[in-house]
């Protein structure tokens, strides 16, 4: 059987120590995480929690079921059983000297990133897409200008009139 | 003016509003306030042991032996690392347990402060759920759930860690009659359209197999599988977790599957056609290797945790639910059913079964000069009528007592299935003493495993339990030396107990009876004597047969049918 990849969309109650139990069943199972964020909704009695993971039919089956077992999971969804959106959101920081400047500003527009600090030398640009689009825009830039990436891990909503809620 | 307690008296009027008879515990510094707190009631009894996992596995004894929680009460640091082994033996077998941890002052936590442990972080991966409570406003609820969830689904051991500020601090006492949390709901009831569709698979079987575990005891079905059985006529085996839960005396049952299973109960769920598998879960020892399980069967599986379904076996039909229920919906469905069970084809499957049950798998040398632990225990069943409740440990002498003890009713066989602890045994049976004051307890045992929790022999002192210690002392961690005399050409690295302490003598200095037991001719009269002493310990040390092996045995990786049965009766 494949292994497959799996956005798993998880409401919990935000108590402390949520999040290590989801991050420890992992490690205690073996299984893996790609990435995996978390913040508080709307309702800040609940944290939402994106994991992206991969593995077979039968091991997502048993991530499902043994997240589903914790007793702060409210509520979770595949979200790849289904249409959905994924966005993930980078920060980075490029040398910005000389010609590269004009070069750089030009990529960032393509990508529709923005330009949200700027210094004599150096830009930060952010930049909001699927992992594929971010993948992208590091590639295209010169690996030499790249000071620092932050990416966010993927966040991830179903598309449609259906939503993961209490 | 509402009258406002303390968070250490809370702790002991919400135990007291449980319903908890026993706490088991041992004090230290950051529990110090609710042992205080313990010294001014009397509702709710406290059990000194000598040794933090010692409570833990009397409290699990106690929760086994009767379906009420099980109830630990230990300090901060030391206190909670001591008992994790035990939180993890309950975690294993799904036992429901609530042990309140001492913690350091909420301001010191995190400062490494003295007798400091992250006990929600480290007991995390072995219990049901885990709480840390900040302020002693919620200390009561905390305690309602902390019950609810051990109690309810599938059970399991929860941690209450307690600060100590947080047991100083004031707050009104209210106990919840009812707690509700939006994300724990387990599914009681089967779903309707799965249990009709098993009933079918049922009915349909030429060659039918029912598979029960531990589930039919922590979930109170033992009456419904039986009626369940009798009333379909077909043969059942049950794991070592579930023995008890039908009767082992009764001729429909097969006695024990697995890697030390019965010859027929193994060949039977490799042969059979239809298997129903009940509160079981497929576990390795059970199953052996997974492409090889039960080839030509429809699996139906029923147990109230969805996430034992389907984990190491794929089942054609799962029934989520508890299995009391989903069995009398069967039983219901079953009596209205215009098709009813093939008679001829069942009478057949009979046959077969009878002509594995003839090979007698548990056969052993009666001629022998050296005590056979399998006559001890079979002359401790005779003796005790069957009646007894029979604690162990871990190794070949607890495979013994699950293959010659034949237990007729739930709650009387208490052993460590999923994690294998020695040093349960002693402690255990103090639990299930407790809970049973009037009953025979026997804690079987090996010199191995009994030195593993040997201190709590001073707890059994002070309160006065008359346990029947059955050490079966082959000088050898049996199990160990077996795999070893296997699988490692004979090589006995490290299983030869040396240096083993005069055991008659270490009972009497702990003020119980001690006697050694070294022929097989002084075995039955050394039993009628210990079982006479109805108000001591007896300490019975059996000095037995060094190279009996557990039969028959399925190495591991192996299938159902590739059993070995002794070694003289393969070349017979």
């Amino acid at each position: 059987m494949n292994n497959m990849r799996h956005i798993i969309s998880i409401l919990m109650e935000n108590e402390s120590g949520a999040l290590s139990r989801v991050a420890g069943l992992f490690s205690a199972r073996g299984y893996n995480i790609e990435s995996l964020t978390v913040a508080p909704t709307e309702d800040p009695s609940l944290s939402r929690m994106t994991l992206v993971t991969n593995g077979t039919d039968d091991i997502v089956e048993q991530i499902t079921k043994q997240l589903n077992k914790l007793i702060d999971v409210v509520k979770l969804l595949d979200l790849t059983e289904g249409p959905h959106i994924e966005r993930e959101m980078m920060l980075i920081k490029v040398k910005a000297t000389g010609e590269a400047r004009e070069e750089i500003k030009r990529l960032a527009d393509i990508f529709r990133g923005h330009i949200i600090d700027v210094t004599g030398t150096s830009y930060v640009i952010e930049l909001t897409g699927t992992g594929e689009k971010i993948d992208g825009f590091i590639q295209s830039l010169d690996g030499k200008s790249i000071m620092e990436v932050v990416r966010s891990g993927v966040s991830g909503i179903a598309r449609g009139a259906k939503s993961l809620k209490v | 003016m509402v009258l406002e307690l303390t968070g250490a008296e809370i702790l002991m009027s919400a135990l007291k509003d449980e319903g908890v008879e026993y706490v088991f515990g041992y004090p230290g510094g950051a529990v110090l306030h609710i042992y205080d707190a313990l010294y001014k009631q009397e509702d709710v009894k406290h059990i000194l042991v000598r040794h933090e996992q010692g409570a833990t596995h009397a409290a699990d004894g106690y929760a086994r032996s009767t379906g009420r929680p099980g109830v630990v009460l230990v300090t901060s640091g030391p206190g909670a690392t001591n008992a994790v082994t035990g939180i993890a033996t309950a975690y294993m077998d799904s036992i429901p347990m609530v042990i309140i941890t001492g913690q350091v002052h909420t301001w010191a936590i995190g400062s490494d402060a003295f007798q400091e442990v992250d006990s929600v972080g480290i007991t995390r991966p072995c219990v049901k759920h885990n709480f840390l409570v900040k302020d002693v406003k919620d200390l009561a609820t905390t305690i309602k759930k902390a019950f609810y969830i051990a109690t309810t689904g599938r059970p399991g051991p929860v941690v209450v860690d307690v600060p100590k500020d947080v047991t100083a601090n004031k707050a009104e006492y209210a106990y919840p009659k009812k707690v509700a949390l939006r994300s724990y709901k387990p599914v009681v009831e089967g779903h309707p359209g799965q249990i009709k569709k098993a009933v079918e698979l049922i009915l349909a079987a030429k060659r039918p197999m029912i598979y029960s575990g531990g589930g039919v005891i922590l979930g109170e079905a033992s009456k419904s599988l039986t009626e369940f059985v009798r009333l379909l006529g077909y043969p059942i085996t049950q794991t070592l977790m579930g023995l008890g839960a039908y009767p082992a005396t009764d001729k429909q049952s097969l006695g024990m599957l697995g890697m030390h299973g019965t010859y027929e109960s193994n060949m039977a769920m490799h042969e059979c056609d239809m298997l129903l598998a009940i509160g079981a879960r497929f576990d390795d020892r059970v199953v052996g290797k997974a492409e090889l399980f039960s080839p030509g069967s429809k699996k139906i599986h029923v147990d109230i945790d969805p996430s034992s379904i389907s984990k190491s076996v794929r089942v054609d039909v799962p029934i989520v639910g508890s299995v009391g229920n989903v069995l009398d919906e069967m039983i219901k469905l079953i009596k209205a059913a215009r098709k009813q069970p093939d008679k001829a084809a069942l009478a057949a499957w009979w046959k077969q079964i009878d002509q594995w049950r003839a090979k007698d798998c548990l056969r052993y040398d009666h001629k022998s000069k050296l005590i056979k632990p399998q006559f001890v225990l079979e002359k401790l069943y005779q003796h005790t009528k069957g009646e007894a409740f029979v604690t162990s440990d871990v190794g070949q002498h607890q495979m013994w007592a699950a293959q010659f003890y034949k237990f007729d009713k739930p709650r009387r066989w208490i052993n460590s299935g999923g994690l294998g602890t020695m040093g349960f045994g002693l402690p255990a049976a103090m639990g299930v003493q407790l809970a049973h004051p009037k009953s025979t307890v026997a804690c079987v045992t090996g010199e191995a495993s009994i030195m593993m929790c040997i201190q709590e022999l001073s707890t059994c002192k002070q309160y006065g339990l008359p346990l029947k210690i059955i050490n079966l002392n082959n000088r050898y961690m049996g199990m160990v030396r077996q795999w070893q005399e296997f699988f490692y050409k004979g090589r006995y690295s490290h299983s030869y107990m040396d240096a083993l302490p005069d055991f008659v003598k270490l009972a009497e200095s702990f003020g119980h009876v001690g006697m050694k037991i070294e022929k097989p001719g002084d075995v039955e009269p050394a039993l009628k004597e210990a079982l006479k002493l109805k108000d001591r310990l007896v300490f019975m040390d059996f000095i037995t047969d060094q190279t009996e092996n557990v039969y028959p045995m399925i190495q591991a990786g192996k299938g159902h049918h590739e059993m070995h049965l002794s070694p003289e009766r393969e070349l017979a």
